[in-house]
């Protein structure tokens, strides 16, 4: 009897004993994983507010280029600037033959690489398997997505001005901002299939319409909207690019304003470039530039901010 | 009839088919013309003298066709270029894909998007008259347009290919691999630069690439900005004239199909291989690497 109590004592103690050191220990434990913690939170707050303000940085560069185009030209802006031709050697005058020969080239580039950008994106969502093929195709796109622009310039004019004797023309032109910009709007054109459900399609299907039928009255109607966003995009790539219409369309100076799609013509980016590096009197004609610049950003930035604010739209609907 | 509507349905898929090669056809047709046109250079100067000679007089009188100063330009610029994007692009990929709350998701994505739609020629303004004469004013050097400024300019076109790329990697990364390492204790931080970035490499590598590959091939900003010496060079604040820029500076000038014509062809097929083995390199490391889950780890 004496025996066995005294083994339990023991047997207390002991737990005890052990319960004691493990508490302790796991004190020191705490202690330790305490100051772990605090430090490793405020590391991790640190470099969040790295990223954000990484992330800020961009939002900073976009306001300044915005803010000094328009507190530099807004001035520059009047009626006259923007319905009159350049007079006096382009140092006075307005911009309304750049304006035209923007909008003329970009809708030109649109139309001629809307329906074939569609195209292609419909093959490649709706009809192609997976495959070598398709691998071929997809690289071919995301390289002709990475030509450069001047490369894209130098083809238009070997290609179509020179070889299919267009001249510098409008059209010259347009074809090569189309082949420029045919990436972007496959790119887009996919998403906007990509998001329509399968649901849709199997419907249809189980319906007894061919495939055929289906895309082209069920499927299209339903990305259309993302498709057109795709072409607003693509028109303000083509109405911001310099490079590809440097030699294929545009001129210094005409005071005309285009009557064919054989004609030379202004454009604003090339206008801008022009001012500022070859004009006639580069500091004079200072705040020309910075007016032809806010037209410009005011025409590409506002299309883009329509296309983004019509997408987020869009995706609330199908959410 | 049945037969009927399945051979119409069969026409227009290889319809679509062959527009669906457009794509391939014109980047063929691209390569095909730069050759036509620029490889009589090399009855003018060996393929060696004209990647590596150092001296590029095209006007001058026996003329000097050495791109070797313009390449080096181009890979100095890309290369200052990528040591401001690629840090600010992937931060900012990450804190989009990760840290950003819904609502400044909303406005800082679009502030990205509308950053790669300023057109080139606008930002290569406003390095000219803007950024050109604050660095003449403050480092004292002999003129603001230079590397240094070109490079910088080129960063931020680049930025919004790198981030917009690396989000989309980042984003698929599958959501039990944070959960699990969240679930062993493991940060925020640490699940990001333990778990998330190593799975998400491949993508961010190929967003990279991109990045760099839109940095050499963007004409406007470096005809504009890079200050247009055919020099290696020695500082960062040296003038440097980049492949596109000499293409499009001297174009206007050359004799139609003359010597200085096939050379500056010539020179757009260098630029043109250069672009397209960064994409063909992006493309094989998507695929080869493709994120496929919990394997990548």
């Amino acid at each position: 009897m004496n025996n066995s109590s005294d083994v339990n004592d023991a047997n207390q103690k002991a737990t005890q004993e052990i319960n004691n050191a493990e508490n302790s220990n796991l004190q020191h434990v705490d202690k330790l994983e305490f100051s772990n913690n605090t430090f490793k939170k405020m590391l991790q707050s640190i470099i969040f507010t790295i990223f954000r303000c990484s992330a800020a940085v961009n939002g900073f560069a976009l306001l300044i280029v915005v803010y000094f185009m328009t507190s530099n030209g807004l001035k520059a802006i009047t009626w006259t600037f923007l319905t009159q031709p350049p007079t006096d050697s382009m140092t006075k005058g307005g911009i309304l033959p750049c304006i035209v020969g923007t909008v003329c080239l970009s809708l030109g580039a649109i139309l001629i690489a809307f329906p074939i950008g569609v195209a292609s994106a419909i093959y490649l969502n709706e009809y192609a398997t997976p495959g070598k093929m398709l691998r071929i195709i997809r690289l071919g796109i995301n390289n002709l997505a990475g030509v450069p622009s001047v490369v894209f310039g130098l083809f238009g004019l070997a290609f179509f001005v020179v070889w299919m004797d267009m001249g510098v023309s409008i059209l010259a032109g347009a074809l090569t901002l189309a082949a420029m910009s045919l990436p972007v709007i496959i790119g887009s054109t996919e998403e906007a299939l990509r998001a329509v459900p399968d649901t849709y399609r199997e419907a249809s299907l189980g319906l007894g319409a061919t495939k055929w039928q289906t895309i082209f009255r069920v499927v299209l109607p339903a990305a259309m909207p993302g498709i057109l966003t795709g072409g607003i995009l693509g028109i303000s790539r083509a109405a911001g690019e310099t490079a590809p219409i440097m030699f294929t369309a545009a001129v210094f100076y005409t005071p005309y304003l285009p009557s064919s799609p054989f004609d030379e013509i202004m454009a604003l980016p090339y206008h801008i470039y022009v001012l500022a590096t070859a004009g006639t009197e580069i500091e004079a004609t200072r705040h020309l530039q910075y007016g032809t610049a806010i037209v410009l950003i005011a025409l590409v930035l506002g299309m883009n901010l329509a296309a983004i604010i019509y997408r987020a739209k869009l995706r609330r609907k199908m959410s | 009839m049945k037969t009927n509507s399945r051979s119409t349905d069969r026409a227009i898929q290889s319809v679509f088919f062959m527009i669906a090669l457009a794509s391939i056809m014109i980047l063929f047709m691209i390569s095909v013309f730069l050759f036509m046109e620029g490889i009589s250079i090399l009855n003018h100067v060996s393929l060696w003298d004209f990647i590596f000679g150092e001296y590029w007089y095209p006007t001058s009188d026996p003329p000097d066709f050495g791109i070797y100063p313009l390449i080096i330009g181009s890979i100095a610029t890309t290369i200052v270029s990528a040591v401001i994007s690629i840090p600010l692009g992937v931060m900012t990929a990450v804190y989009l894909a990760e840290i950003a709350t819904a609502r400044f998701r909303e406005i800082v994505k679009p502030i990205v998007e509308l950053l790669a739609a300023l057109p080139s020629v606008v930002i290569g303004f406003f390095g000219m008259v803007v950024i050109a004469p604050f660095l003449q004013d403050h480092f004292d050097i002999a003129t603001g347009l230079n590397l240094f400024n070109a490079s910088l300019m080129l960063g931020f076109m680049s930025i919004p290919t790198i981030c917009s790329i690396s989000e989309d990697a980042i984003y698929s990364v599958p959501n039990n691999l944070k959960e699990a390492s969240l679930a062993l204790g493991a940060t925020h931080l640490e699940t990001i630069t333990r778990v998330i970035l190593p799975a998400s490499i491949s993508g961010i590598s190929t967003a990279v690439i991109l990045g760099m590959s839109r940095a050499i091939g963007e004409t406007m900003v470096v005809l504009m900005v890079a200050g247009g010496a055919a020099m290696v060079p020695e500082s960062i604040f040296d003038p440097v004239r980049p492949l596109p820029a000499s293409i499009a500076a001297e174009m206007a000038e050359a004799p139609f199909r003359g010597e200085h014509y096939a050379a500056l062809f010539a020179t757009g097929i260098v630029l043109f291989v250069f672009t397209f083995s960064f994409n063909i390199v992006a493309d094989y490391i998507s695929n080869k690497y493709r994120q496929v889950g919990d394997s990548t780890l």
